[in-house]
């Protein structure tokens, strides 16, 4: 099918890709515009290590067309830094080994920087509920679960 | 897992997307609303649409109102949209306490309500809900506009009462009066997995005794629907453990499950009795 | 220690550092194999078989070669030459005739079996071509039960490809002794590792230096490369394996595969890299899967539940091939079965079945998931015959730390058995004393008098890890005073550099972050074992530190001459040579010794250039760390789901190189264990369709499935085996998850049913409970 000339803000910088319609943003974000810390690892949609933030919000990119995400303001893990400064959540995720084969990592860091972007003081039921979004087979997801809150405390105390 | 290839198109108006359905559906044209589910059947390439007709660049179907004594939804509303306070009332309460179950917190995200509707899949929370309370399907096309009691919009298995040509533009749910009580349950593998079985129940308290009950039963049966025996057996009664069992036994006995490899029929049935008992347990 | 804390700055072995993996793998400048991509590359898809079993009838690609961007498409006729894919322990010519082709020759035996390969300038051309290859297929009958009766597969030969058989002492006699005889017949379901990070290839030839490179090689580069020297007819200097990052491996990563293979041949034949990606529908069904096994087994025992004798008959199914592993799970589960037990006879026939699925191989425990599953159902099952508690049946029988090291005439991972040290009823003491048994139980049937199911369940189970013979590193030092240390280990997620690194700096008296680890590079190293069978920290990291003794040895001689002080009097610490009676001063760097040692220096004398050494490490015999695992589960009577309220992991590992890497294993692994326990399963229906091939139908725990863990890690046993005394803990978690969980759901139970397989389903759980409650309201 015909290819449509899309831009992609991408952490701030423009991206103009030409690509078929049935291209994921996921194989876009990562083929296209050199970008492969979003990972793929169902394509379908349930494992969320491909999610990324679109307009801020959590979103699994391997679900959406990039033609879909023409001008969108798309954030991905390789934006969270701020020049040498580690986002509080990526070096809550080293003090509390929060990984290990870190596959999975992109895609949790991006739905926790989405979600507490938006909600600031979260109950433990509720970070539970959305870090239940993303499955981990090497953690078993307790330091997950701890780095997220420990970095949680100190984004909200920076506010 | 790469989709077959298609054509893209992406209207900005109603009419210009009513048109393009009109003239692409016979060519195996779909509409892309949320996506969340649409994308991955593309992905396993079971669905192989020539033609997606992306209708999330439409104002007119954004946005969520009230009007006269009924809560209008339009298509492009995203499930996140019944997680905030915005709406009011015991509906509103009843929404944000079903839409936890929906998934997972990113696929509330993009997928909508009424794409669900359209979906008919027998585990949407959503579609329970639409036929437990009675709502009407607006659907539109180049010929004009049906509004469809939910009861009869959803036929069978994933099969709906909406025409090729035709796009639901908006479902309208009931307002609840202001002392209704609602109750939620359902049962699945895994938190945001399919539910096996769900029950919604809603009803009034006068003077002690429930009134204008609804049991909805959702995932047991090809289509969800309300159960008359259920409903039967509360209305006149006090809200009590012994009158919730009786209506979850009943409800139990009433429908006629559906199978799959892993869920016997049976399993269904002993889920609804449960969970109908839970719901109503919840409400009171 | 203070003088410790000043050699390696406190990032010595024992101490919880920051792992040195982290920066990349968090900022998501990792290169696992997809990142990875090459000029001009292709993109491989395999065409998969549809039917679990039949004759391979025609195979038309006209339509498939034809689509633009096609550049060729493979069938078995293409690749004639090359031989079915061998196992890694080398030719077995019994098993010989069970091997899988590359390509479906003229008969295809599980759905997903490899028929055709399209090789396109892009993969989603590649899978639109895939979808025009037109396959012809004539269905055979297919079997799905390892343990139904065998049928032909294929020259006279069955589907039973061997029996394996263990045993010792005269079974018979302590069976006519018994004072009591417990049968039972238990499975475990078909599942395995699933890594977040699907299987990935890229095969690169380079023609200028004639070298073959196969990038995205994970757990054994080097024995894999020279498989494929093998294979493709080449030296091992001619073929070179490539390890980025890798996610997960669970056992199940890094075997050769058809597609490894595919991907070399065809970026020699068509002159341009090749690059391969498994998507997750594949990966279902056509990546190794595991533990499905059925036991029937017996135990004599005397009128004190004490152990006389077992007698196991099991059925492995293996699925429609057999791989690189041979009979190795198989063997592995007959030789560790009897566990941390005291049992005088034993014997043990273990049916290797094929049948029409995705054929099987090791997954993280391999044997020992299984085993410990059917061996504490078996000791559970005599406690309840005898009327004994299933803390004291076991206490009965458990060795002795008197009977260490305790020999077993049997073999386990190709190693005889030889338990080397352990005290098993004091570990199990104190997971008791830790859990509050007593009060639990006491809770427990509080609650089961108001009406709850509600249960506790127990396993002690003994690992095996420090496969042997033998690992080698490499260790140079910079002229920056950087450290490599370059070994033939390879990582799959679990922290390996950061723990070599912790041994380099401990034995050589500098900062862990000055270590670098190279891993999964057979240009940069000869030889290598590869990381697997819990064998890192005791092969490699012993191999490291007889290294870093050397170089350690090799600086202070320099240093001694160039400080005209005898080397007794000197040390190394946070990398600089210092005088013991004036430790705060320090006097040259590591780097600036490594310079005089330069080829060219003129105060090298005559010594060997280079401030580096070799360190090797052999093992005569695997090392066994050991577990308790208890579990408080309730069964909720009205949906049949289970609750896991507390869990318990009790193990030893010897000694801890870094104790919160430690418990990661072990978190990690409960974490998988309680997936096989109650959620995963690859379903296969009667004409050997797979059922389970996506993550909707095949259930990965989330967060919510799994519980607080309490890990309690002990040093009380170092191993015997080697210096640093290590056992590892890779696999200490999962292990025993199985057999923990049925026990406590067993009990919660009580006589409404006995569970006697995995995954334990709510279906099931309702059923019988619903089935009890009608009979006996």
């Amino acid at each position: 099918m015909d290819k449509v000339d899309i831009i992609l803000d991408i952490n701030g910088a423009a991206h103009e890709v030409t690509v078929e319609p049935r291209r994921t943003l996921a194989d876009v974000i990562r083929d296209d515009c050199g970008l492969t810390g979003t990972h793929i690892g169902c394509e379908h949609g349930v494992c969320g290590a491909c999610t990324v933030l679109v307009d801020g919000a959590p979103v699994r990119s391997c679900l959406m067309f990039a033609v879909q995400a023409h001008r969108k303001r798309i954030r991905t893990v390789e934006g969270l830094q701020q020049g040498a400064v580690l986002h509080p959540l990526q070096q809550a995720f080293i003090d509390h080994h929060a990984l290990q084969c870190g596959f999975c990592t992109p895609g949790f860091l991006m739905l926790t920087v989405g979600f507490l972007e938006r909600k600031q003081h979260v109950s433990e039921e509720e970070l539970l509920d959305v870090l239940s979004s993303n499955l981990c087979r090497c953690t078993g997801y307790e330091n997950i679960v701890k780095a997220v809150k420990a970095a949680a405390l100190q984004m909200s105390a920076s506010k | 897992m790469k989709p077959a290839p298609f054509a893209y198109h992406a209207p900005t108006e109603l009419p210009e997307a009513l048109k393009l359905l009109a003239t692409l559906a016979p060519q195996d044209g779909r509409i892309l609303a949320g996506g969340q589910t649409l994308v991955p059947t593309m992905a396993f390439r079971m669905a192989r649409p020539a033609h997606l007709i992306d209708i999330n660049g439409i104002r007119e179907l954004d946005g969520v109102s009230v009007e006269r004594d009924c809560l209008r939804i339009g298509a492009c509303t995203r499930h996140s949209h019944f997680e905030s306070d915005e709406i009011p009332g015991r509906l509103g309460d009843l929404l944000r306490k079903v839409v936890r179950f929906i998934a997972h917190y990113p696929i509330r995200q993009r997928g909508t309500f009424c794409g669900s509707i359209a979906n008919a899949d027998p585990s949407s929370e959503w579609c329970c809900l639409t036929t437990a309370l009675d709502a009407i399907v607006i659907a539109q096309s180049e010929r004009g506009t049906r509004r469809i009691a939910a009861a009869d919009f959803h036929k069978a298995i994933m099969t709906t009462d909406l025409r090729d040509d035709e796009l639901i533009t908006a479902v309208e749910l009931p307002l609840l009066a202001d002392d209704t009580r609602t109750g939620f349950c359902e049962f699945s593998r895994r938190a945001g997995d399919f539910a096996i079985a769900m029950a919604l129940v809603a009803f009034r308290l006068e003077h002690g005794l429930i009134a204008g009950a609804r049991v909805g039963i959702g995932g047991a049966e090809a289509t969800p629907r309300r159960i008359a025996a259920a409903e039967a057996i509360l209305i006149g009664k006090k809200a009590e453990p012994e009158i919730f069992a009786a209506a979850g036994a009943a409800a139990a006995g009433a429908i006629d499950p559906i199978a799959d490899t892993n869920n016997p029929a049976e399993y269904r049935r002993a889920l609804v009795q449960t969970l109908v008992g839970r719901a109503l347990a919840s409400a009171a | 220690m203070s003088t410790q804390l000043k050699d390696n700055r406190g990032t010595g072995i024992g101490a919880s550092v920051p792992r040195l993996e982290d920066g990349p793998l968090v900022t998501g400048r990792g290169q696992f194999a997809g990142d990875i991509s090459f000029p001009r590359q292709l993109h491989m898809r395999i065409v998969r078989s549809a039917n679990a079993h039949g004759l391979l009838k025609s195979v038309d690609v006209t339509e498939a070669k034809a689509l633009r961007g096609v550049v060729a498409v493979w069938t078995a006729r293409d690749i004639e030459n090359v031989p079915p894919i061998d196992f890694r322990e080398g030719p077995n010519e019994k098993l010989a005739p069970f091997r899988q082709s590359v390509l479906a020759r003229d008969r295809v035996r599980y759905v997903g079996e490899p028929i055709a390969a399209v090789f396109a300038t892009d993969p989603y051309i590649a899978e639109d071509a895939a979808d025009l290859v037109a396959v012809e297929i004539e269905e055979l009958p297919v079997i799905v039960d390892a343990s139904a009766p065998v049928a032909d597969f294929a020259d006279g030969l069955t589907t039973e490809a061997t029996i394996c058989r263990q045993g010792y002492g005269d079974v018979d006699a302590g069976f006519r002794n018994a004072a009591h005889i417990i049968e039972i017949d238990v499975a475990i379901g078909r599942h395995s590792g699933v890594p977040l990070e699907t299987r990935g290839a890229i095969g690169r030839y380079s023609a200028a230096r004639d070298v073959l490179e196969l990038h995205g090689a994970a757990k054994v580069p080097h024995r894999n490369r020279e498989s494929l020297a093998r294979m493709f007819g080449r030296s091992t200097a001619a073929v070179h394996c490539y390890e980025g990052q890798v996610g997960g491996g669970f056992g199940i990563r890094g075997e050769i595969y058809p597609e490894d293979i595919l991907v070399l041949l065809a970026a020699m034949r068509l002159g341009r890299p090749v690059k391969w990606l498994e998507d997750r529908r594949e990966h279902m069904i056509a990546a190794n899967q595991s533990r499905q096994q059925r036991h029937i087994i017996r135990a004599a025992v005397d009128a004190d539940g004490r152990l006389l004798g077992i007698d196991d008959r099991f059925f492995h199914d293996q699925g429609a091939y057999i791989r690189t592993h041979g009979t190795r799970v198989a063997e592995t589960a007959c030789g560790i079965l009897p566990g941390p037990y005291r049992l005088p006879n034993f014997r043990v026939a273990c049916h290797f079945r094929l049948t029409n699925k995705t054929p099987a191989a090791t997954y993280r425990a391999p044997g020992r998931y299984e085993t410990n599953f059917v061996r504490e159902r078996l000791m559970d099952a005599i406690a309840k015959k005898l009327g004994l508690s299933r803390v004291e049946v076991r206490l009965r029988n458990l060795l002795q730390p008197a009977d260490m090291p305790h020999e077993r005439p049997l073999t386990a991972l190709g190693d005889e058995v030889v338990l080397d040290s352990g005290d098993y009823p004091g570990l199990l003491a104190k997971a008791l004393a830790r859990c509050g048994w007593n009060d639990l139980e006491r809770e427990v049937k509080a609650r089961r008098e108001q009406g709850e199911l509600i249960g506790l369940g127990l396993a002690v189970y003994v690992e095996k890890s420090g496969l042997g013979p033998t690992d080698g590193a490499h260790i140079h030092v910079h002229d920056s005073g950087d450290i490599e240390v370059i070994t033939g280990g390879a990582s799959v997620g679990q922290g390996f550099e950061t723990v070599i690194a912790q041994v380099c700096a401990d034995k050589l008296g500098v900062d862990y972050r000055r270590v670098r680890v190279v891993h999964g590079q057979t240009d940069r190293i000869e030889y290598g074992i590869g990381a697997h069978a819990t064998r890192a920290t005791v092969m490699t990291a012993n191999a490291t530190a007889v290294a870093a003794g050397k170089v350690r040895a090799k600086a202070l001689d320099m240093a001694s001459q160039l400080l005209q002080t005898d080397p007794r009097r000197l040390s190394i610490i946070a990398g600089h040579v210092v005088r013991l009676d004036a430790p705060d001063q320090p006097l040259m760097a590591l780097g600036e010794i490594a310079n005089h040692l330069r080829p060219t220096s003129k105060t090298r004398g005559g010594r060997e250039p280079g401030l580096g050494a070799d360190g090797w490490f052999d093992t005569a015999h695997m090392t066994y760390p050991y577990g308790v695992q208890i579990a408080l589960a309730t069964i909720d009577r009205g949906t049949g789901g289970v609750n896991i309220e507390k869990m318990l992991i009790g193990f030893d590992v010897g000694r801890a190189i870094n104790p919160v890497l430690v418990r990661g294993q072990i978190v990690g692994g409960f974490a998988q264990g309680l997936g096989g326990a109650l959620f995963e399963e690859f379903q296969y229906d009667e004409r050997g369709q797979p059922l389970s091939v996506t993550f909707a139908d095949y259930l990965l725990p989330t967060v919510h499935e799994i519980p607080q863990v309490d890990v309690m890690i002990t040093e009380d046993a170092p191993s015997a085996t080697n210096p640093l005394g290590i056992k590892g803990a890779g696999e200490g978690g999962i292990a025993a998850v199985g057999a923990a969980i049925a026990s406590a759901v067993d009990d919660a139970l009580g006589d409404i049913a006995t569970v006697a397989s995995l995954p334990i389903k709510p279906q099931w759980l309702k059923a019988v409970i619903d089935a009890y409650t009608a009979v006996s309201p």
